[in-house]
């Protein structure tokens, strides 16, 4: 698992942060969140989003929820992790 | 495990089966309501949560191949936010799916009522209003002589819920828990994106606990008899029994109760194991392949499996003999698997046939030597990265046949394909499925 960029030394917890999911089945590669969050998003050889595991650090949220609101299926999600 | 005695008992309340003796399937016909009545003893009641806290305290899990301690899972549905206790959904899953695997079809062909039995009970456990048996038909059940064993409790007005008997359609997904639940409410078979979980939002968008059908069979004794008296059998992290399906290089394969963290060696040796034989695929075509004879004193548990790098899965042991070539074995998994993808997710839909191709080219091909690299790293593309674990299950195999067969990957690469790779396959295909 990679590391984030902040480590942990924020005001917001780790374990309280949201995390980037894909729904792989509405996914269509059409690639916006790459473009948008190439920090934490990655093209696999067909064009499809690899997320990097784990929290989203608090400095990318903001450009982690342009992603989201980009995504033309709707598939890239922030979820709140699980409690 | 032994058979108990020589014929059903007639009178009186039966004993309990002891730790080492036969628990779902003492004969090799059909019990009919009156004899497994005699067998087992009426179809127990009380009040539901008594029971929900039988099956926690038992440490069943769930022998349709997840392992999710079935207790939980009930509790989880019974819980369910909604109307209380009604209208949830149970399903009885009996698919079976998995090609290699002949247990369900055996136990529901033999101990129906079993199974009916875990039905009523955990649909009063959960308060459901539906349930369905949904059944494949690849080990020979009988959807009339499922529909005769409803009918028959009908009669005795035993279940207060009526069961429903659903053929589930083919193809190596349908039998996956969101796959049938998308059939259910008139969808095509495939998996859905989670969540919204079974639990939360399944069958005509109810709460519904899905269970595999063995799972059922164990709550079904778990009520009857008790939690101490199931955790008699098995190891204290794989409690109870489990029906395995032996296939392969032995004289007598088939469906054999066992209970868990019998050694492995003692499983084959009790089946015939030919030698020699060099591997074993444990877990069904999710799963892992075993070095032999090495594997032979691991235990057949989900703690002994894991710590060998394996898992139990729905209780698949295919035994490859000495004269097969593993990589042959693998690539027509694999391509078999690619061909069941659902094509809904793109990295499964892209990844998988790329993968089953690059390990056809090492099997049957001239490959060179990047070819592993780039195996390896389609398998990391993969797993993970679907909404079902189709893709995580192929990249897993692959890379376990790797492993194993390290030898005979160097042996393709430098000299071709090996004699073996163009004998008779071992693992079954279905052909049917391939489109």
């Amino acid at each position: 698992m990679s590391q984030h960029p902040d480590g942990g030394s924020s005001r917001q917890p780790p374990l309280r942060r949201p995390q980037l999911r894909v729904n792989p089945i509405a996914c269509d590669a059409h690639g916006l969140c790459i473009e948008l969050l190439p920090e934490l998003i990655t093209a696999d050889p067909w064009g499809y989003p690899i997320i990097t595991p784990g929290p989203v650090p608090l400095r990318l949220q903001p450009l982690a929820r342009r992603a989201v609101a980009a995504c033309p299926t709707l598939a890239l999600m922030l979820t709140s992790p699980p409690r | 495990m032994t058979v108990r005695g020589s014929a059903v008992p007639s009178a009186g309340r039966p004993p309990a089966p002891g730790p080492r003796d036969l628990r779902l399937i003492v004969r090799d016909e059909p019990l009919s309501l009156a004899e497994h009545t005699a067998c087992y003893g009426p179809l127990p009641s009380g009040p539901p949560d008594l029971l929900i806290a039988e099956v926690e305290r038992s440490g069943l899990t769930g022998r349709g191949g997840g392992a999710f301690p079935a207790g939980r899972k009930m509790r989880a549905v019974a819980g369910a936010r909604g109307p209380a206790r009604t209208g949830r959904v149970v399903i009885a899953n009996g698919s079976e799916s998995e090609p290699a695997s002949s247990k369900d079809g055996v136990l529901l062909s033999r101990a129906p009522h079993l199974v009916l039995d875990g039905i009523a009970l955990c649909a009063s456990a959960v308060g459901a209003d539906r349930a369905y048996l949904c059944v494949g038909h690849a080990a020979g059940t009988s959807d009339r002589a499922l529909a005769r064993a409803v009918a028959e409790r009908a009669g005795a007005g035993l279940d207060s819920v009526p069961v429903e008997i659903h053929p589930t359609a083919g193809g190596y997904l349908a039998g996956q828990e969101s796959a049938l639940i998308s059939a259910l409410n008139g969808n095509a078979p495939v998996p859905t994106f989670v969540p919204p979980r079974p639990a939360e939002r399944g069958a005509h968008r109810r709460p519904t606990l899905v269970l595999n059908v063995e799972t059922l069979a164990h709550i079904a004794l778990i009520a009857r008899f008790g939690s101490e008296w199931f955790a008699a059998a098995g190891t204290p992290g794989t409690p109870g029994s489990a029906l395995v399906t032996v296939t392969g290089a032995v004289q007598r394969p088939g469906v054999r109760e066992i209970p868990l963290g019998t050694p492995l060696g003692e499983l084959l040796h009790r089946c015939g194991l030919i030698k020699p034989a060099q591997a074993v695929l444990t877990g069904g075509y999710f799963g892992t392949w075993l070095p032999l004879p090495a594997a032979l004193t691991v235990p057949v548990s989900h703690e002994g499996m894991r710590a060998a790098g394996a898992s139990l899965g729905p209780g698949v042991l295919a035994v490859l003999p000495a004269a097969a070539c593993g990589l042959a074995e693998t690539a027509r998994v694999a391509s078999f698997l690619a061909a069941q993808n659902a094509g809904q997710c793109g990295p499964c839909r892209n990844g998988l046939p790329a993968l089953a191709e690059a390990l056809n080219w090492i099997a049957f091909g001239q490959a060179g030597p990047d070819i592993i690299g780039w195996v390896e790293q389609l398998a990391g593309l993969v797993a993970g990265r679907g909404a079902c674990h189709l893709p995580d299950g192929a990249a897993g195999l692959v890379r376990s046949a790797l492993t194993v067969f390290a030898a005979d990957v160097q042996a393709h690469l430098s000299a071709g394909p090996c004699a073996r790779a163009s004998g008779p396959p071992v693992l079954p295909v279905p052909a049917r499925w391939a489109q």
